[in-house]
């Protein structure tokens, strides 16, 4: 089981990290996403996998450790903010420079691209 | 009193010009001389004790943990630099009242004068390096400000950037050297590292320290290669040149040299390198004053040369040398201060400061004439005035060195050689300024200064000749209690008197004094083959190295700072691999300790589906809405993940986030263009897979490497404690709210501060949004469908209540403050979805703002409230109370914290929706494009 936790562990980062270094805002979002789903998952099994070993008092023999659940809950939480901080800022900088990109180069109206595009297609 | 106070009404004094500015320069002046006066005075209080022999050294506790501790310290030396600073400091002050005019800000440029005499007299009286240097790097800053004082000059501001970059980059390797030192002696209280000298001197770093701290006290005092930025720093107001020249600032360097002298000093090096600095300084120094036709040029680099000579003069290896060093410390800073005072007053009354111009002054100006030549020839060495009697002890010295052994005779040559130019520019000075035919076009018809004006330089030219005259009367205490702080053991023996009969150093003097006059006699001839030689600006040559510098740094700094966001992460990401790959490839001792645990079908199915829908997120990740889907699926198996896994509590989290996210990234869409084009060239995402699968490589590798270690955590203290020290069952809420509480608050802080930010990103944005969708199809307008309006209305007090019961059984099963909160903001935002936000807004009049704030300060004051009680912050209370007809139930305090984590959850998470869903229909349907 732990072989396929971290190759699901593996897939996950390399999709995040692959988005995370595309040339669009929206894609670098999914990456970000992507990658605290990794993240997390990967703090989360520092306390081994065990199955029905909820930490809580008595309903258990064994218990999984509670605290990098603890850590991971709270890490979800901010991830989400980071996330939400990250679409917010990607919204703000399509509104004041009129386009997605963040490959640092002065590209012309987004939109106009996408209907050449669609023009050659 | 104690020493600390000098620094602590100084400092207070560079208030008192900006206050009493208002009242005129004369209050202001008398104001300003009150602190320094009272300085001094308390420094002529210790004066007994000090030349006595006694050294006083005063501790102020400051980090005593980490042996950080304030000390001053005043011995012979500091007491000699201490009376000059201030001494002379209130000479410039009285000076600058008559120097600057009404309109130019006298208390701004007091201030700055205080300052820079505080950080002076820090250097002087520290006990400590430390606090020496913090005092050196403040000389230089305020010493910046001071020369930069006429900013409208660019003259001014370039020569203050660049005695700022010299005297900067000088102090930081100051700093090196000193910390250098520390380390070897193990303390940086200068009273441990002066007795010793003999451990500094052996060990093996002390070339690297040596050098270092040279380094800061060369550039300091102007010592060639370093000498340019001085004569450039003469664009400050003449007060300012006048103070820098004689006590302070240059002097520093020397101060540091006569100060470590006990320590660093006896070696082969210390006297290779500071003599022969030294010497190469006095030569350029003398010979390139006699050709500088500005009267402050010439001061300047005769200052230049007269650093060289005290430089040299410590770097012969004789004692005596070293009381012949400090004493020329003394009167040069007498006679140059006046010197520079009177040059102002040439420049001030005749509106030039051009040799070529000014001549024949002595008719407009005899009095100012007089004392200038009194000056000058105490710097040219004449006999009578004190220039002569430590000039006379230099060139003795310079007989008895066997510095360079066999070729020692250079040193004597030299020396009287640049006695012969010194001559000459002191000549040149004074006959080419106030002698020497008429004055040539002068702005001004020049006249006596102003009566006040003449009292500072009257007291220095009175102390020239009476130090000249009866030496040892004088200072004779002064100037061995001084030698005995810098020279260890026996002082040796010397007389201070006039006339020591005909011996070799007259010879000399009398060769100096004629020599220099035929040179400034047959000047002429000089001049004409100086003319020969190409004009080179020192300015420009460093201004052209420094754009260089700035032009590579900028170079360096756009190639990898050129706003790509691809470009960081991939450096990054690289960095990453590199420094986690290095120490894995030396790691064989990885053995698997653990098989894998049996593995069912369904286990297999979600991992397959995670894949799969990750995969599908890459692919179909320019189709902005399959991927929100496909990423969705990701999220959602991950939750299951959790729950499988015994974590209950996380499998809540990230379901409930998971549906705010989506929503989040789906209104994000709408603003965000619907798709991507195709950008990237082929080699671009080669290199992308390769670096992503590197880092998925190395995630991988070190999870499966730590996932099949045996167990090794300290979580038994939390299951064993939990419900007798927590007062709950549920381990992973009790951590969150109770043993590890001070880290949720710091969360919840950051989860406000992180939607108060996006509160103020989205504020006063303009934002156009696309009418139709990807396919070009119009958005609808039937924006809130009949049914979810009427599902969502009757779920809403249904999920409130299921969060309100999520939220109370917490601390017992899973749940707590941050799932209950979750699951209360996608009830409110379902409504927002449903209605929208113009019918949910008379309706919910929450502001979000204040519910975060409200639930970070409940939270703080729960933890506040242990204080109340005697305990630590954040310690908890729970207790069993019987209601009738209820039961025994439970109160904790835990549950008021959670309670505010409740609350800076919803206020986060619907602020930050709310504010991004209300843009859509403020703005809607405007859009076009």
């Amino acid at each position: 089981m732990e072989t396929v936790y971290v190759i699901c562990v593996g897939v996950l980062t390399f999709c995040g990290v692959f988005l995370c270094l595309r040339g669009r805002t929206f894609s670098v979002v999914l990456g970000l996403t992507m990658l605290s789903y990794a993240v997390n998952l990967f703090l989360f099994s520092s306390g081994r996998l065990s199955l029905n070993g909820a930490a809580i008092l008595g309903m258990a023999d064994e218990y999984a450790d509670p605290l990098p659940q603890a850590l991971t809950l709270t890490a979800i939480v901010i991830g989400f903010a980071m996330i939400a901080f990250v679409v917010i800022l990607a919204i703000r900088a399509r509104a004041d420079l009129g386009n997605d990109f963040v490959d640092g180069r002065e590209p012309p109206d987004t939109d106009k691209l996408v209907k050449k595009e669609e023009e050659k297609a | 009193m104690s020493l600390f106070w000098i620094t602590a009404i100084l400092l207070l004094g560079v208030l008192v010009p900006v206050l009493t500015e208002r009242f005129g320069r004369t209050t202001t002046t008398i104001c300003t001389m009150f602190a320094p006066a009272v300085a001094l005075t308390y420094i002529l209080t210790l004066l007994p004790e000090v030349l006595s022999g006694g050294v006083v050294i005063e501790y102020l506790e400051w980090i005593p943990t980490i042996g950080l501790s304030l000390s001053m310290r005043l011995d012979g030396l500091s007491l000699i630099f201490a009376l000059l600073i201030l001494g002379i400091g209130l000479l410039i002050i009285l000076y600058a009242r008559y120097y600057l005019s009404e309109k130019e800000a006298v208390g701004r440029f007091f201030a700055y004068l205080i300052l820079f005499m505080t950080a002076m007299l820090s250097i002087v009286l520290s006990n400590n390096v430390l606090q020496l240097w913090m005092a050196w790097e403040v000389t230089s800053i305020s010493s910046f400000l001071l020369i930069s004082f006429w900013s409208a000059k660019t003259e001014s501001r370039k020569g203050a950037r660049m005695a700022l970059t010299v005297t900067g980059a000088g102090g930081l390797a100051l700093l090196a050297g000193l910390l250098l030192v520390g380390d070897i002696v193990g303390s940086y209280e200068l009273s441990v590292i002066l007795a010793s000298g003999d451990l500094i001197r052996e060990h093996a770093l002390y070339p690297v320290a040596l050098i270092l701290i040279l380094l800061g006290a060369f550039t300091k005092s102007a010592q060639f290669p370093f000498h340019f930025w001085l004569p450039h720093a003469m664009a400050a107001p003449t007060p300012v040149s006048a103070y820098l020249h004689s006590a302070t600032m240059v002097k520093a360097g020397i101060f540091l040299l006569a100060r470590m002298y006990p320590v660093l000093s006896g070696t082969e090096m210390w006297f290779l390198i500071v003599s022969m600095t030294g010497l190469i300084t006095l030569l350029i120094g003398a010979y390139v004053a006699l050709f500088k036709h500005d009267l402050k040029g010439l001061l300047a680099y005769s200052t230049i040369s007269h650093l060289g000579l005290i430089t040299l003069l410590l770097g012969l290896d004789t004692k005596l040398a070293a009381v012949a060093a400090i004493f020329h410390i003394m009167n040069h800073a007498v006679f140059k201060a006046s010197l520079f005072m009177a040059a102002g007053i040439i420049d001030h009354e005749s509106g030039t400061r051009d040799m070529r111009k000014l001549n024949g002054l002595w008719r407009f100006m005899p009095y100012t004439a007089t004392l200038a030549m009194v000056a000058a020839a105490s710097m040219a060495g004449v006999p009578l005035f004190n220039g002569f009697l430590s000039k006379e002890m230099f060139l003795a010295e310079t007989l008895h060195s066997s510095a360079l052994g066999f070729l020692s005779w250079v040193i004597p040559v030299l020396a009287t050689l640049a006695g012969i130019f010194a001559v000459a520019y002191s000549m040149r000075f004074i006959h080419d300024v106030f002698f020497n035919g008429e004055p040539i076009d002068l702005p001004k018809t020049p006249h006596e200064p102003p009566r006040y004006m003449k009292i500072p330089i009257e007291i220095l030219v009175v102390l020239c000749l009476l130090v000249g005259m009866f030496p040892e009367f004088l200072i004779g205490n002064l100037l061995s209690s001084a030698a005995s702080s810098v020279i260890v053991g026996e002082l040796p023996y010397y007389s201070l008197a006039i006339w020591h009969g005909f011996n070799f150093p007259l010879l000399m003097s009398v060769v100096a004094i004629c020599g220099g006059l035929l040179v400034y006699t047959y000047r002429r001839h000089l001049f004409k083959f100086q003319a020969r030689f190409k004009d080179s600006d020192e300015k420009l040559v460093f201004e052209q190295t420094i754009q260089r510098l700035v032009n590579k740094a900028t170079a360096i700094h756009e190639y990898f700072n050129n706003g790509s966001l691809q470009r960081y992460v991939a450096c990054m990401l690289v960095f990453a691999i590199t420094i986690t790959a290095v120490p894995l490839l030396n790691l064989n001792t990885v053995k698997r300790h653990l098989p894998d645990q049996a593995i069912s079908g369904v286990e297999i199915t979600a991992a397959i589906i995670l894949c799969l829908s990750a995969v599908a997120t890459v692919i179909y990740h320019r189709k902005r809405m399959l991927a929100l889907v496909t990423i969705s699926v990701v999220g959602l198996i991950t939750s299951i993940a959790f729950a499988r896994f015994s974590a209950p509590d996380l499998a809540l989290t990230q379901l409930s986030v998971e549906v705010v996210t989506v929503i989040l990234l789906m209104l994000a869409l709408y603003f965000l263009p619907q798709k991507t084009a195709s950008e990237s060239a082929p080699s671009r995402v080669v290199r992308d897979l390769a670096i992503a699968a590197g880092v998925a490589g190395l995630v991988a590798t070190i999870n499966y490497a730590f996932i099949t270690q045996p167990l090794d955590t300290i979580s038994e203290f939390f299951l064993a404690n939990s419900k007798t020290g927590g007062g709950g069952t549920n381990a992973v809420n009790v951590i969150l709210v109770d043993f590890r509480g001070l880290d949720t608050l710091g969360e919840i802080l950051v989860l406000g501060i992180a939607a108060l930010g996006i509160f103020k990103l989205l504020s006063r944005v303009r934002l156009s949004m696309s009418s139709a969708n990807e396919n070009g199809l119009p958005w609808s307008e039937d924006s809130h469908p009949p049914i979810l309006t009427m599902i969502s209305q009757s779920l809403l007090p249904l999920a409130l209540l299921v969060s309100f019961y999520i939220f109370l059984r917490g601390h017992n099963m899973p749940g707590g403050g941050f799932i209950a909160g979750l699951i209360t903001s996608v009830a409110l935002i379902q409504q927002y979805i449903a209605h929208g936000v113009d019918w949910v807004k008379p309706r919910i009049k929450v502001d979000y703002q204040v519910l975060i704030a409200l639930g970070v300060l409940i939270a703080a004051l729960t933890g506040v409230g242990s204080w109340f009680f005697d305990r630590p912050f954040m310690t908890t209370w729970f207790d069993y109370f019987d209601i009738p007809f209820i039961g025994e139930i439970e109160l904790a305090s835990a549950l008021i914290f959670d309670l505010g984590v409740y609350l800076t959850v919803v206020g986060a998470t619907l602020l930050i929706l709310a504010n991004l869903g209300k843009l859509t229909s403020v703005h809607r349907p405007t859009a076009e494009e």
